[in-house]
């Protein structure tokens, strides 16, 4: 198992692995996303109470989770190029902003779509909405702050920080239904209660937030594949990687 | 994990815990105004001043809807189940909207004390499922009925 | 139910349909861009070693 990890924190190893996986993700994704917009937009029945509008959950909450999920391993990654200086943790952490902000984009306008015929208004400033906007700030944010330093390591360094304060926002924006009245409704899924969602719902939401998962990691491995080249092409592997 | 290494991590714990402690410190501090809307009792208490702007949010009453006659200007009843505010409002209401429906009106308390609204929003739960479904749920008490049209 | 029901979708096409459009151009656009850079970078490394090895 360890010496698994050291070998993929090798940037050669790691080249000819992402290859691979890269095509298995894509083909994963595309199964995934099919059926999951299949079953959401022709078999799913319509709401009870929102009837065909609820539809577009199947794009909005899987993008909400993943604008939360790839920032933590942004900051995760950052943290780890922090302490132990991993080269290669410093380059996924890089190529997870422009995904994570186009996520949290999606999220914010699908909602603002979804909220106009149902709520009666494009935008609040409430709680969640606002601190969903704030995390497309982060995002944009890191990306600037890193191309506006010069010197590599220290844009990295920073960027790494900068990831790591605002990892306090992510709690923010889940419970941020249930701390303040907001308009936003309380969670669905993530609730352990008692289910307030129908399977025959639940099934295409949970294939499409399957989909953005493996649509995400194969995406990263391209960036993260394209920044290695670019920072190791002087050694032999690339070299040869390179002529091919 | 060598002492360099260790220093680091320290680092990083302390700028997470100290920038943790102060958000929660700040979130404590605004609590008030970070609440979206106010409720029905906190009128009827008196803790708000006539004239000035605010969000009222609660359950429209059964059987309050009025409209008049020129379709547009809607009477009806805010409740948070403790106290009731009037609200009459003049435009378009989202599609959401019905007695029994969890809403926002925007607007300003008068002197008579009627909720004059601007805006009204629809606060819809986090359920979703069939209608059939939701009938079945009704019947068996496992849900509080719903109206589905007030229109 | 028809095609032409189903991209009514209940009175509300215009809001399902314009959601799922946006998502589908940033979901293409976040592959397509990153497959063009890698061409691009390559295309440049290439040259780069090119010259390292001329000198």
């Amino acid at each position: 198992m360890w010496q698994f990890f050291h070998k993929l924190a090798s940037p050669k190893f790691f080249y000819d692995f992402s290859s691979r996986l890269i095509f298995w993700l894509a083909i994963v994704t595309i199964i995934l996303m099919a059926s999951g917009l299949y079953m959401g937009l022709v078999e799913a029945p319509p709401d009870y109470q929102q009837k065909d509008s609820y539809r577009i959950m199947f794009i909005h909450v899987p993008a909400a989770w993943m604008s939360m999920f790839v920032y933590m391993v942004m900051a995760i990654t950052g943290a780890i190029n922090l302490i132990w200086r991993i080269k290669l943790a410093d380059i996924i952490s890089m190529s997870c902003a422009p995904l994570g902000a186009s996520f949290t984009f999606l999220a914010l306008v699908t909602g603002s779509i979804w909220g106009k015929p149902m709520w009666g208004t494009w935008w609040v400033w409430d709680a969640r909405l606002t601190s969903e906007l704030i995390l497309l700030f982060l995002y944009l944010g890191y990306m600037a702050l890193r191309a506006s330093i010069e010197d590599k390591t220290n844009a990295s360094r920073a960027a790494a920080v900068l990831a790591l304060v605002g990892v306090v926002n992510i709690p923010i924006i889940h419970y941020s239904v249930e701390w303040w009245n907001t308009l936003h409704q309380g969670p669905t899924v993530t609730k352990f209660d008692k289910p307030s969602i129908h399977t025959s719902m639940l099934i295409p939401l949970l294939l499409m937030a399957f989909a953005f998962k493996t649509y995400f990691v194969s995406v990263l491995l391209v960036r993260t594949r394209t920044e290695l080249l670019v920072r190791e092409f002087r050694s032999s592997w690339a070299r040869k990687e390179l002529s091919k | 994990m060598n002492p360099k290494r260790k220093k680091r991590l320290i680092y990083v714990v302390l700028i997470v815990a100290g920038v943790g402690a102060a958000a929660a410190l700040m979130v404590t501090a605004f609590q008030q105004n970070m609440m979206y809307f106010i409720t029905p009792t906190e009128i009827a208490a008196g803790a708000v001043q006539q004239g000035r702007s605010i969000r009222l949010g609660g359950v429209v009453s059964e059987g309050s809807l009025r409209r008049e006659n020129d379709g547009l200007t809607v009477h009806f009843k805010v409740t948070d189940n403790a106290n009731e505010v009037p609200v009459r409002y003049k435009g378009i209401l989202p599609d959401l909207f019905r007695e029994g429906q969890g809403i926002i009106a925007i607007g300003k308390v008068t002197a008579d004390n009627l909720f004059v609204a601007d805006e009204v929003l629809a606060k819809h739960d986090e359920n979703y499922m069939p209608p059939e479904v939701m009938e079945a749920l009704e019947k068996s008490g496992a849900k509080s009925p719903h109206k589905p049209e007030a229109k | 139910m028809t095609f032409a029901e189903f991209i009514d979708m209940g009175g509300y096409g215009s809001y399902v349909w314009s959601s799922y459009g946006i998502a589908l151009v940033v979901l293409v656009a976040n592959v397509v861009i990153p497959l063009l850079s890698a061409r691009k970078q390559k295309r440049e490394l290439l040259g780069k070693l090119k010259r390292m090895e001329n000198s």
